[in-house]
């Protein structure tokens, strides 16, 4: 177990940068999880962790050792790669068992890990197996049995769900935190799943654009936004923002529509916006359709989710859509008028020059 | 509307197929493709049974118009039917001295003789029939003496043949071993490292190839000559390494590109060095183009003919120039040739069979993994 740091690590590609200097640490027993779209540098990041993938900046410390200038095989960690990387000429056994040879584990202290290992993932019926006749989510079992199995210092995986059926995925996602349960092992996981990163992750970073968005708690991120950025790509759909201008305690929205800012939301505003411009954000779940709601819209779909529906509105014309999540027996017929409010606990608010939530004094 | 069974297929349908496949009119395309591939067969295979068949010939009958094609032991398999009444004018057989008809062979038939065999192994030097009938008589002579007494021949020391079977051994499996080896090292650093002017090294490696060797013979003989490598092993070994070289790099290349770098990466996390990684994981997997890499160039290498001519004389000659230049007493030995020829085609059938299952995936590589 151990703790990661990075020391404005940084990773330029000729003159692009794949990452921007980033500073993170990662604490012993930490499920870290690294989020963002593909092309974000979250897996380079992961890469340079593991020494795959050299640094053009900064330094890397395991447990205080600096680890930046190792290769690979020198710094006890385990990679899990998004297409599993079982070497397809080997047994699952045989496959398990390479790292420890590797080790050079004692044959007897090796075939008792093994069994632990195997048992524990359920996995001892292939054993004899060769990977490629095994189904995807046995495959990603193999290859968590082969990284657990050496009991490293950290645990890196780089999408390992990303190449399963999405029923797997969720069983997959449950014995994954299951194991870091047990476990307890410092781990870093890339995704670009949203879901995935709340559901695992101790923290969450989010990166886009090779730098650091946001570092928080899952509920961080999802209450929390620290840009638009972030608003945007966390929850399905993300959240609703709405251009508006601010003056004296209202919001005026598209639509003719004017919103009364919560009382501890004034002053805050009142200070930060230069011009007026702000940006008003609300989860598509804090929003709540009334019959004398403050603000008017019109539906412009409405859609069936199962457990609830979805209605899309229009504010104003239809480049304003959002999205309210409403009980599933509630059905509304295209392009009826409906009114509601906003749970003025979950509004955030941001600069559209600086892209920046806007912050409160932390009372609430 | 066409009733089913003149459309449809005319046996239930019990595996994954695709429609046309199994149309009346796809039955035709199924016999005139079989007739097609029965016919390259025999084209293909002609010349080898010929060469089997010429093997136990007699010079005579290996040059004989219509052709003998059918093989018989005299007072043995097929003598009944190949040896026929000789008959008179009148269309009675005749009869010899002893009242017994006078047989004689079918124009097709021949019968089986070991000379040529026998003198591909041996040195022979013709004799006088006076000579000839003294030796025949004398019991010191063995069962391979005999069979050249009957031409006339007699036995004077072991010929060059097993040196030079050797030599292409040597000379074709050292340079076909040292070509994979160097070429999977070559193609390993261009397929997974970042070299500089990586197409131009490529493209120079592939150039080596692109003049006729016919061209460069006479300026490697003389190079040869200078640093005293003519007609040596080494000079052979050298030259076809070399030569194979490019094709051994450009084929690998091919293969270790189709191999994800994830196992190389998970092998390094695992805790191996670069080398172990590469032995362990890579090689294992690159099987299929090692094997393919491994009979092209034993094949051009097993073949080669004008380099060896032109580069060695004796010690190192190899089989292709040696059956070419194969002397007869008075005539081309037919039978002597295309028994040298028989035995020359049997390593490189067999290392070609040993690994057919390597190659028939070998020859798909690049366009469908697994």
């Amino acid at each position: 177990m151990a703790t990661i740091e990075l020391r404005q690590v940084e990773k330029k590609f000729g003159q692009l940068h794949a990452v921007k200097p980033m500073d993170l640490t990662i604490h012993h027993g930490e499920f870290v999880v690294l989020l963002g779209p593909s092309g974000c540098g979250k897996t380079t990041t992961l890469r340079m962790i593991s020494g795959l993938e050299a640094v053009t900046g900064g330094h890397i410390y395991l447990d205080g050792r600096d680890v930046t200038w190792l290769h690979p095989s020198e710094r006890d960690i385990a990679f899990v790669f998004q297409f599993f990387a079982l070497y397809p000429h080997m047994t699952v056994l045989d496959n398990i068992r390479f790292p420890l040879q590797a080790q050079r584990v004692p044959r007897a202290e090796a075939e008792k890990r093994v069994s632990e290992i195997v048992k524990m993932l359920r996995i001892e019926h292939l054993l004899h197996l060769r990977p490629g006749s095994l189904s995807g989510g046995d495959q990603q079992r193999v290859a968590l049995a082969r990284a657990l199995v050496r009991r490293p210092a950290a645990f890196l995986m780089d999408e390992p769900l990303g190449a399963l059926d999405a029923d797997l995925r969720e069983s997959m996602r449950a014995e994954i935190k299951r194991l870091h349960i047990a476990h307890n092992a410092t781990t870093v996981y890339v995704t670009h799943d949203q879901l995935e990163a709340m559901a695992l992750g101790d923290r969450i970073v989010v990166m886009s654009a090779a730098e650091i968005q946001q570092v928080g708690s899952p509920a961080e991120v999802y209450y929390k936004p620290a840009n638009l950025f972030v608003a945007r790509f966390i929850g399905s759909p993300g959240m609703n923002l709405i251009s508006g201008r601010y003056a004296d305690g209202i919001v005026y929205l598209p639509g003719d529509n004017r919103y009364p800012v919560p009382e501890s939301w004034r002053a805050p505003l009142a200070q930060s916006l230069k011009d007026g411009e702000v940006i008003i954000g609300f989860r598509p779940e804090s929003a709540y359709i009334r019959e004398n709601g403050a603000l008017a819209a019109r539906v412009y779909a409405c859609d069936m989710h199962g457990a609830f529906n979805m209605i899309h509105l229009a504010l104003g014309d239809e480049t304003n859509i959002i999205n309210v999540r409403v009980d599933r027996w509630v059905t509304c017929p295209v392009d009826a008028p409906l009114r509601f409010d906003i749970d003025p606990e979950a509004v955030r608010f941001f600069d559209p020059r600086t892209e920046k939530a806007l912050r409160r004094s932390e009372a609430q | 509307m066409a009733k089913f069974e003149e459309v449809g297929p005319h046996a239930p349908i019990t595996e994954s197929i695709r429609v046309d496949l199994v149309h009346p009119r796809a039955r035709l395309g199924v016999t005139i493709r079989a007739v097609v591939a029965v016919v390259i067969v025999a084209i293909m295979l002609f010349p080898v049974i010929w060469l089997a068949l010429t093997m136990v010939k007699t010079r005579p009958d290996a040059v004989a118009v219509p052709p003998k094609f059918i093989p018989y032991f005299p007072e043995g398999l097929l003598s009944d039917w190949c040896m026929v009444p000789q008959l008179n004018k009148d269309g009675t057989p005749k009869l010899g001295k002893d009242g017994q008809p006078v047989l004689k062979e079918r124009d097709v038939c021949f019968d089986v003789t070991l000379e040529g065999i026998v003198g591909l192994f041996f040195e022979r030097r013709t004799l006088t029939p006076a000579q000839q009938k003294q030796y025949m008589e004398s019991p010191e002579f063995g069962w391979a003496d005999r069979i050249l007494l009957r031409r006339g021949l007699v036995i004077t020391g072991p010929s060059e043949f097993v040196d030079r079977f050797r030599n292409s051994l040597i000379i074709a499996g050292t340079s076909t071993v040292l070509a994979v080896t160097f070429g999977l090292l070559a193609a390993y650093a261009f397929s997974r490292f970042d070299i500089q002017g990586k197409p131009d090294f490529l493209f120079f490696i592939l150039s080596t190839r692109m003049l006729p060797p016919v061209v460069v013979t006479i300026p490697i003989f003389l190079m040869y000559r200078q640093l005293g490598i003519y007609d040596t092993h080494i000079g052979m070994i050298l030259l076809y390494t070399v030569f194979n070289l490019s094709l051994s790099v450009w084929l690998l290349k091919g293969f270790l590109d189709e191999i994800p770098k994830e196992y190389e990466e998970a092998a390094l996390v695992d805790g191996y060095s670069r080398m172990q990684a590469f032995r362990k994981v890579v090689l294992p997997q690159a099987a299929t183009g090692i094997a393919a890499t491994t009979v092209f160039c034993l094949i051009f290498a097993w073949n080669e003919y004008a380099f060896s001519l032109m580069l060695t004389s004796d010690v190192a000659r190899t089989m292709p120039p040696s059956i070419a230049s194969t002397q007869g007493a008075g005539g081309i030995e037919w039978a002597i040739i295309a028994t040298a020829s028989m035995l020359f085609l049997i390593p490189v059938v067999v290392i070609t069979f040993a690994l057919r299952q390597h190659l028939l995936r070998g020859v798909t590589f690049g366009a469908i993994r697994q």
